[in-house]
């Protein structure tokens, strides 16, 4: 009732109007006899409202179509969006050499998330490392700049593996955007210019461990695998499936967290 | 409604939250998409008939408490970089600068409360419920982050004032 003593949760809720009419004009009558609490009280309660108007043109922003598009089907929506962009990036690059999509097996089939990843590294192999001038953002001479860079960017902790005793020298890195987020590319080449890609990606479920796992997609071959929460998959159209595996157990030795 | 109808509605709100809790909105925007994201993915969790926007508030609250966390661990790698620039603040009036700022200067788990109080206007159950926290913790929090808001758009202190009073 209105004499038991007026305590400070009470004051809270009498700003957000969320007390029983009668402990209303208690807290009404406590009030008036103290300038300081109501001056108080009174600040809380126009802050409230400007909080109030200062985000209120959120709620009438048309919602940006990425958003739109995240909140419904969302399956079909990100599958048809791989679906479109092998398909670009194969007329694009490679078309002329004669690859072939087959959307018939990607459309219908819901492809899983592992062969999605591994397909979308051998495309940002497919499409950086035939670069003659460009083929990465920030080269190996300045390392370390681009090592913080990348983390910034992944939200982890990212390494450059030291590849030189395999023959295979870095020449740089970019970022690229992914499905989740930005991803990390590094490139190395070697002395008879043999290129090789390590594409890094934060992973959404941060348990998961997986053996390396093998594609083959188009004439790019990629190991990749889960360690926690990254995943990494190592590209080459260059090397060979033994060759390859020889460098994924390097690159996996030295980065195992 | 099915929940997908409800989910698509449900997006300004989250916006709304999140563009306050984070203080620009390209990164306010990236919290949402992975917020739904991630409810689709829990959707199985969801019980239905029960609260689908304190659901999804809960999940919004647990990814951007990863996020954090994800972007203080690589903080410490951060020497020689340059900060991003504070994005879509011109667009945004004078108020809501000084409102961004000082929220921003908030601890995070103040801003959370007085947020889901004063924004979505959510009883103190719903708030205790959607951060899985005790109701009294929700009451000091909240009392905590006005004292200090308006200590802060008032440009002094909290409670300075109170402790020269002889």
């Amino acid at each position: 009732m209105s004499d038991q003593p007026i305590t400070e949760a009470d004051l809270q809720a009498y700003v957000d109007g969320r007390l029983p009419e009668e402990r209303y004009k208690a807290v009404e009558a406590w009030l008036a006899t103290r300038p300081e609490e109501s001056e108080r009280i009174a600040a809380y309660r126009r802050l409230a409202h400007e909080v109030r108007s200062a985000y209120e043109t959120m709620l009438s922003e048309p919602v940006p179509p990425r958003l739109a598009h995240a909140a419904s089907r969302r399956g079909q929506w990100r599958r048809a969006a791989a679906v479109a962009g092998w398909i670009a990036l194969g007329i694009a690059i490679g078309g002329p050499a004669g690859w072939h999509v087959r959307p018939e097996r990607t459309v219908t089939q819901a492809v899983p998330d592992p062969a999605v990843f591994a397909r979308r590294a051998a495309v940002a192999h497919a499409t950086y490392s035939p670069e003659v001038r460009h083929p990465v953002e920030v080269g190996a001479d300045d390392e370390q700049h681009l090592v913080n860079w990348l983390s910034k960017r992944l939200g982890v902790k990212v390494r450059a593996p030291k590849l030189d005793d395999a023959g295979m020298s870095l020449v740089g890195g970019r970022l690229l955007p992914g499905e989740n987020g930005p991803v990390a590319q590094f490139m190395y080449q070697s002395q008879n210019g043999r290129r090789l890609t390590l594409y890094v990606r934060t992973e959404a479920s941060r348990n998961r461990e997986t053996a390396f796992r093998y594609a083959r997609e188009n004439n790019v071959g990629v190991f990749y695998w889960i360690d926690r929460e990254v995943g990494y998959a190592l590209a080459s159209a260059d090397l060979s499936r033994e060759e390859l595996l020889r460098l994924a157990n390097l690159v996996y030795k030295q980065l195992e967290s | 409604m099915d929940e997908a109808t409800r989910l698509v509605e449900l997006i300004p709100r989250l916006r709304r939250y999140a563009r306050a809790l984070v203080g620009d909105r390209a990164t306010a925007d990236d919290l949402v998409q992975d917020t739904l994201e991630r409810a689709w993915a829990k959707l199985h969790l969801y019980r239905r008939g029960t609260d689908l926007r304190a659901w999804l508030f809960t999940v919004m609250h647990n990814v951007h408490v990863n996020r954090v966390r994800a972007a203080r661990a690589v903080d410490s790698l951060d020497d020689e970089m340059p900060e991003l620039a504070q994005r879509g603040t011109q667009s945004d009036g004078l108020l809501v600068r000084d409102l961004d700022r000082a929220i921003s200067r908030l601890p995070a788990d103040q801003r959370a409360v007085l947020l889901l109080v004063t924004l979505e206007e959510m009883s103190y159950e719903e708030v205790a419920r959607t951060l899985g926290i005790p109701i009294g913790t929700v009451m000091s929090r909240l009392s905590r982050a006005r004292e200090k808001l308006r200590a802060m758009m008032l440009g002094q202190p909290p409670a300075a004032k109170l402790k020269l009073v002889k």
